[in-house]
């Protein structure tokens, strides 16, 4: 081949190739650049929140939460209760199909709950209160609980995985200990198994037979109607998705760096605003079985120590529209929200009480193992200002920096930290998990079955069984304000402060919304 | 000859075996847990513990391996833990990229740095020849990583010629195909080049002041034909082991790169594996890149015979 017909095939091809980008990019199609790699596509047997929000597109659920986490039907066409709240009837809506044509029947809802009640908190609840669980006919089935639950259907339309979702009788029936491997659905889109590519790719395609609800689509409920055909999620660094963005070769990014905002502010082609209303609460976390932290006195003196603005700017910034101080163990600006316990972690901070404390609990200068996922940004910054406040406490700081992988599993070890267990970790709850008690596995302290740090109060378990009985509003806020008293009491663990996180997506797309999950129902792009 | 490469390949096999072995070793004694990540940060611990059982992963070592190496040795590199989809599937969804972001990056770090060093070679001492020194100092000495933000933000944003990031498939034409990899491409291969261009002209330079060399002068031979059929041909042996070695070195910048560039590639499958623990990805990617390091070894060996016709085997 001649070099001028060597350049001559290049160039041609490189024209023939260009309809099929053209395509690809089109109005109906949006490129998603998610907060996490999609590792996994099962949110009843994993809990992260990347595969919830990728599975709420798939998956459709019997009931949704509004922006005011009040559970409306979604494939349910309605229920019935009786005036104990042990009997509860569903009747699914006619027209329900799953992605491979199948019609949703009874007996795929009651196989699904069935998994589903498995892995959550609030289903191990339901399911000990289940005397039949039974399909009346195709489209309806009943609970029948041999004691109250007056929150089934919060429970059935919550947000927070494991999330209630309704799958194929066949596929329910896999292990909830083990991960499902058909993606087959019956939510407003498919998956497209064969276009995934781990780690890079996930596709999502409009599924044409959904029968969209025609109430406004509100979070998880009503109409979830989609205004894209394909939902392309695409994974990279936040450096390459702050250009990609800015380059408008991806149309929506779920959580840029707050470092990379201002930049992304000063592009006129640009949105940016706050990703999720109900935010999300820093946790520093202490072993309860290990000295010094099994002893409350020395949790109690780093709560003394504990500034809230110190880690908040070191998580999101300068930025104070990010964040707010949280005398508290739950979430601000809801219903139930309570302070009530929290003067603790109000006013200046009293290093010199805190270590009188910690004298009186024989804790000043003890050794202290403080585990840090330095690969999260989130953790790394906490975990920096956590060896400062305990080096001005006193402690020996052994500082072990890894990454999250390696946090996870050590943090899962009881041994004394000399045999690789551990003092302190940090995480961070989703706001959304922390509104009440159901999905909030760290505010638990059952002891042994709690969560990490296995913190042990029966005043705080009957507290939250207290809430889990309130038959009204004024009867939860009373019960949760009690849940934060009897927490800070314990010290169940230290609440770092209240922070949001920002989303950006490109000014041809319209109809992003605040929510604790991206919410792709009602998007468009022109 | 062939009995050589014969023998080489089945060299080849204790080596994988080892390869296995220590991989296999390694990722046990690592710390870390797939189940803790598959469970989510909100599992509870009983939770994790049995989602590590559904997996094996509370079985011996012993077990473990012996199940493994069998369903190598009968060409089934696992399924990954997280997605299910057989490792086989997932690298050979990766190949593509990784190849193409390593061939293109071997022409051009060839087609740069063999001619710049032998030019700086010829030009001995003039501003040419301290031109490509300074080049390649800056090319050992600049990150990747910096390397390859600096011709996005240079490249994408401010003169919107080429793309971000991405990568489209060949199959979708030649052009975007080359639009994606050209900055990737420039940014791995600088080091290099770095490397190739100060390897030829130092071998080039103690070639050029062989007898032959002042003969072939004398006899008023072309000084195109001096440079680049009699003298870089016997400099060539050097410059193909360090391109051999420096294989290796493509492999691991590729990891940096396929990041920075969002390219779906086999470097970020094993660097999101291993940050999630998924063993089987691991243990394949690793054993695979192992095995064509051993290949790309042979092959160089075997390349000596044709710049060096004295090289038998």
């Amino acid at each position: 081949m001649k070099r001028r017909e060597l350049f001559g095939a290049v160039a041609a091809a490189g024209m023939l190739a260009a309809p099929n980008l053209v395509r690809a990019q089109g109005s109906k199609v949006l490129r998603f650049v998610p907060q996490a790699n999609l590792s996994s596509m099962d949110a009843v047997a994993g809990t992260q929140y990347v595969v919830r929000n990728a599975a709420l597109l798939v998956w459709d659920m019997l009931y949704g939460v509004n922006a005011r986490l009040e559970p409306q039907p979604q494939m349910a066409e309605g229920h019935e209760v009786d005036a104990e709240f042990k009997t509860w009837t569903f009747r699914l809506r006619p027209g329900l199909k799953f992605h491979d044509g199948e019609p949703v029947l009874s007996r795929d809802c009651i196989a699904s709950l069935k998994r589903w009640m498995v892995r959550d908190t609030m289903g191990q609840l339901i399911a000990a209160r289940i005397d039949a669980l039974e399909a009346l006919d195709d489209r309806s089935f009943r609970f029948r609980l041999n004691k109250p639950f007056p929150k089934l259907l919060f429970a059935l339309g919550k947000n927070n995985a494991p999330t209630a979702l309704m799958m194929p009788e066949r596929i329910a029936k896999t292990d909830p200990f083990q991960l499902i491997s058909e993606y087959v659905g019956s939510g407003p889109m498919k998956f497209n198994k064969s276009a995934w590519v781990p780690g890079a790719t996930a596709v999502f395609e409009k599924f044409a037979d959904y029968p969209v609800r025609p109430e406004p689509g509100e979070w998880l409920a009503g109409g979830k109607r989609m205004m894209l055909d394909r939902i392309e999620w695409v994974i990279m660094d936040p450096a390459t998705a702050g250009g990609a963005l800015q380059n408008g070769e991806v149309d929506w990014w779920e959580t840029p760096l707050p470092d990379l905002v201002p930049l992304l502010r000063r592009n006129a082609n640009i949105a940016v605003d706050i990703a999720d209303p109900l935010g999300n609460i820093g946790s520093l976390r202490m072993n309860h079985l290990q000295p010094p932290f099994n002893d409350v006195r020395a949790r109690r003196a780093l709560l003394m120590g504990l500034s809230q603005q110190d880690y908040m700017q070191a998580v999101v910034g300068e930025n104070p529209d990010l964040w707010r101080p949280l005398p508290s163990f739950f979430t601000p600006g809801t219903a139930v929200y309570s302070e009530d316990g929290g003067d603790i972690l109000k006013g200046p901070r009293n290093y010199e009480a805190a270590k009188k404390l910690l004298s009186e609990a024989g804790a000043l200068g003890s050794k202290v193992t403080l585990l840090v996922a330095t690969d999260v940004p989130i953790t790394k910054a906490e975990g920096e200002v956590t060896q400062d406040l305990l080096t001005k406490l006193g402690f020996q700081v052994d500082y072990v920096a890894s990454d999250w992988g390696t946090v996870g599993a050590r943090r899962a070890k009881k041994d004394p930290p000399s045999q690789g267990g551990w003092n302190i970790f940090h995480t961070w709850h989703a706001g959304a998990d922390c509104v009440n008690p159901a999905p909030y596995t760290a505010l638990d302290c059952g002891g042994d079955k709690a969560w990490f740090g296995w913190p042990n109060s029966p005043e705080v378990e009957a507290r939250i069984a207290d809430w889990y009985a309130a038959p009204d509003l004024a009867a939860e806020k009373q019960a949760i304000a009690a849940i934060n008293r009897a927490s800070f009491e314990v010290v169940t663990y230290g609440p770092t402060g209240f922070f949001q996180m920002y989303q950006a997506w490109r000014k041809n797309v319209t109809g992003v919304v605040k929510a604790p999950f991206p919410v792709f129902w009602g998007v468009q792009k022109s | 000859m062939y009995a050589y490469a014969a023998r080489r390949i089945l060299a080849t096999i204790p080596v994988m075996a080892v390869v296995a072995l220590f991989v296999f070793s390694l990722l046990y004694i690592a710390p870390g847990d797939p189940a803790a990540i598959i469970a989510g940060d909100q599992a509870t611990p009983a939770d994790v513990d049995r989602i590590r059982a559904s997996l094996g992963l509370d079985r011996p070592f012993i077990v473990r391996f012996g199940e493994w190496v069998w369903h190598v040795l009968n060409g089934d590199l696992g399924q990954s833990i997280f997605t299910n989809l057989p490792v086989t599937h997932m690298i050979a969804q990766r190949i593509e990229p990784t190849l193409s972001l390593m061939v293109l990056t071997l022409i051009l770090s060839i087609a740069i740095a063999v001619p710049a060093g032998v030019l700086a070679a010829w030009k001995h001492g003039t501003w040419i020849d301290r031109l490509v020194m300074i080049m390649a100092v800056a090319g050992f000495s600049v990150p990747v990583f910096v390397v390859g933000y600096v011709l996005a933000y240079t490249f994408a944003l401010q003169l919107d010629v080429l793309p971000v990031q991405g990568y489209s498939p060949i199959a979708n034409g030649v052009g975007p195909w080359l639009r994606g990899l050209v900055l990737p491409a420039v940014t791995l291969g600088s080091a290099f080049i770095a490397l190739i261009a100060r390897i030829t002209r130092a071998t080039m330079l103690e070639v050029l002041n062989q007898d032959y060399v002042r003969t072939a002068k004398s006899k008023g031979v072309d000084q195109h034909a001096i440079l680049f059929v009699h003298a870089l041909k016997n400099a060539a042996v050097p410059i193909v082991t360090i391109i051999g070695l420096g294989v290796a070195g493509l492999i691991g910048g590729a990891v940096v790169t396929e990041s920075v560039f969002a390219i779906p590639g086999v470097g970020r499958l094993v660097v999101d594996a291993i940050l999630r623990r998924d063993y089987p990805v691991i243990q394949g990617v690793v054993l695979m890149f192992s095995f064509v390091y051993v290949l790309v070894n042979l092959g160089v060996d075997l390349l000596y015979t044709v710049f060096d016709p004295r090289i038998r085997y």
